[in-house]
Formats: structure tokens, sequence, C-alpha cells
């Protein structure tokens, strides 16, 4: 058990993506799927419970290791890298796809009342979101939808981790 | 009205800026006094023109809703139908708008709040961006919309430059296609700029660059840059030595 451990820590070690599940499987053919479950658990767990400035963090259906939130500003300074903005207008327009996806931009624009192309463009530059497809109606216009990346970035294990919006339907519906 | 001044920057749009009126006001959404909301979204209109903000037109589309609620407001109510089903308050479409709004408001707040990478969380990453291109060889093949691209960009430059002289010599495309494949079989490649610098005017850029457009056609030359947005070169295309060009 503890030499599985070692294994799986490792490996999350040397990737610079999150693992999934089926790739560690693929790795430890030998072992049993059940045991590779358990180790990864108790991994987590420790990581967890020490104090270390590391934790796994279970994000985009895979498990990454990351330094934690209390060292990131030193973090930031070492890196010399300014923290990508985010604004308002992005995260605004992100949550909106990420809750109603496939979405139009039609319908994205609808919800903020604001012209959202630029927006749009640099969130698809950026990975953030993809075209789906395109809704079969007059124009086919494209849908949008959000990326793993987007995931890995917000720290979601899948899109069922955003809390319910707040339930506004109940108006007059 | 004063304070509207310095939460300019800070409104996403109309919708953000009539929450933030309710707000202020301490309005009841689902009761939203028109009069009110309306004077007050005008006079900050106001004040962005008075600062000569330009007025993005979603604004301007929200305006004309609030006046057409007002109006439709002044109306008389019509007497509720037999089924209780009386005619829909205007506002209601307008506050049901407010509300989605605000909703995904608070959802984008929420994931703004979250350790996000890069920001509050770290991971490792591939080799740092610089790295990347050492080494490389991969290169990219330029599109005849970047050649016309980098083409504009050229005769911008000549713009106002006005020539020594202009001599009607007899340029033809087709010399200058015998010309430039000359120069790249004794030279591996060439930079764009390289073909066009010691020419004097516009008329002898614009048959070179017809020229290499009708070699990149042929498939005679080959237009590409070693990563993206850095110069331009051509070279033979392989399997194309020598002059192509027997007229």
């Amino acid at each position: 058990m503890k030499d599985l451990q070692s294994i799986l820590e490792a490996l999350l070690f040397v990737s610079d993506a999150p693992v999934t599940f089926e790739r560690l499987r693929e790795t430890l053919p030998e072992r049993e799927a059940g045991d590779i479950r358990n180790a990864l658990n108790a991994l987590v767990e420790e990581y967890r419970s020490r104090d270390s400035g590391l934790y796994i963090a279970e994000v985009s259906g895979g498990y990454q290791i990351r330094t934690r939130e209390s060292v990131r500003d030193w973090i930031r300074k070492f890196r010399k890298e300014r923290p990508p903005a985010l604004s308002r207008a992005a995260v605004e327009t992100l949550a909106v796809i990420a809750y109603r996806q496939p979405v139009l931009k039609a319908e994205i624009e609808k919800v903020r009342g604001v012209d959202s192309s630029g927006t749009l463009k640099s969130l698809l530059e950026r990975n953030l979101i993809r075209m789906v497809g395109r809704k079969d109606v007059p124009g086919k216009p494209i849908l949008y939808g959000t990326t793993r990346k987007f995931l890995e970035i917000f720290h979601l294990r899948d899109l069922s981790e955003l809390p319910t919006l707040r339930d506004w339907k109940e108006l007059g519906e | 009205m004063t304070s509207y001044e310095i939460r300019l920057n800070v409104f996403e749009g109309p919708l953000d800026l009539l929450l933030y009126l309710i707000r202020k006001n301490e309005i009841d959404i689902y009761d939203i006094p028109m009069a009110v909301i309306t004077e007050q979204y005008f006079q900050y209109l106001e004040t962005m023109g008075a600062l000569n903000l330009d007025i993005a037109s979603d604004y301007l589309v929200m305006a004309s809703t609030l006046l057409h609620i007002k109006s439709r407001m002044l109306l008389p109510v019509q007497e509720p139908a037999e089924d209780g089903e009386g005619e829909e308050d205007p506002r209601m479409e307008l506050t049901r708008q407010l509300l989605e709004y605000e909703a995904f408001r608070k959802a984008a707040l929420a994931m703004e709040q979250r350790p996000i990478l890069d920001r509050d969380v770290f991971a490792r990453t591939g080799p740092a961006p610089e790295d990347n291109g050492k080494g490389r060889e991969t290169v990219l093949e330029v599109t005849v919309f970047q050649l016309v691209e980098a083409f504009r960009n050229i005769l911008v430059k000549w713009e106002g430059e006005d020539g020594l002289e202009l001599n009607r010599d007899s340029l033809s495309v087709a010399d200058r296609i015998r010309e430039i494949v000359n120069r790249l079989e004794e030279v591996e490649s060439l930079t764009f700029d390289e073909l066009l610098e010691d020419l004097r005017d516009r008329a002898q850029v614009i048959c070179t660059f017809l020229a290499l457009l009708e070699l990149v056609k042929m498939r005679v030359v080959k237009a590409f840059q070693m990563e993206a947005y850095q110069t331009i070169r051509v070279c033979l295309a392989p399997g194309h030595e020598g002059s192509p060009i027997h007229s």
C-alpha cells in the first residue's frame, strides 16, 4: 500500500496536467483498481493532514499536486509573473456559459445586457471556452461551452460542482 | 447625484447600473417606481456624456426600454379578465431580467472567490514559454492573407515618401518573376523586406508583390516564417530549382 502511494505521488509530481484515475490504472496494470483508489485517497488525505506547502487538488476529472493558497504570495514573487487578470466581464460571461451551456452569444448578451463579442473572443483565445457546435436554426449560430481548462483554472472537479444558481425562475413562470 | 461619477467604470452594463440604483434607493425589485429609476438612469447617462465617455449603445437600448415601460404604466390598467389573468405588469419583464442577471452576477462572484489556478494556487507547468522556441524546427507556412497584410504594411511605409523619380521602365510582372527566382537561386532565402528594398516607386513594389503572389500560387516559391508574427521569408519550393519561366 505504502509503495503504491509513493508511485502515485511520483506520477502526480511529474505530470504538468491533472492525471485521471484511468491514466493511473493504465500506468499500473498489475495493480487492482480498488487498491489504486484506496492508495490515492490515502495520499490525498496524507497531503491534507500534513502541514506542507502542497496539496492534491481534484480538478477537471483528475488529480494534481498544487501549492497551497497560504503560500501564494511567495510563489507569485518567485515566479515574477502577474496573476492572469480575470475581468468582471470575463467571469460574468464565463458564469453564464458554465451554467447555460451549450449557449448562444445572443443568449449570453440577453442575460448580461451588453455586447459580449470582445469578451467571448478573449475567453476563446485563453481556451476557457470553446465552440461546441451550431444550433439548428436559420443562420446556424455558434453554441459555446466551457473547456477542461476552465475546470482546471476554477478548481472544479466537474460542472456539477458549481453551486446552484439562486432560483430566479420562480418569478412569474 | 455626484456619487455616480466614482462608480462610472464599475458598471458592467445597463443591468448592473439598474441593480445599483435599485439597491441604493432601497427599492423593492418587484415594485420598481419607474419614474424615479428612469430619472436617475438618465442622470447617469448625462454624467457619462459630460465626462465625454462614449455611451455604449446597450445603455441607450435600456433607456428606451425604461421610457417604454414608464409610458405603459401611465395607461389605464385593463380590468382583469374573468379567469383572473389580467394583463401582466409592464415592469415584470424587466424585473425578471434583473433577477436573472443578479443571479449570474452572484455566481460570477462565487467563481471568482474560488482558489484560482495561477492566481491563488499553482501547479507544475510545462517549459517556460521562452524555452519553447529554442531549437524548434517548425516552419509555419504563410497564407496569402498574411502576405497581403505584409504588403499593405510596406505600402503604408511608402505612403508620403515621395519616390526619387518615376521612371516608367518596361517593368513587367514576368520580369520581376524572373528576377526573384534568379535572386533566390543565389541565396537560400530572402525576407519580404529584402525583396522590396531597392525599389524606388510604388509601381515597382506592386509589380514585385504581384510577381511574388504568382510564384506562390504556382508553388515555385514558398513563403514561410519561423514563428508566428515573425519576418516573412521566401525561398524556392523544393523540386522547383531553376527558373520556371520560359516565356
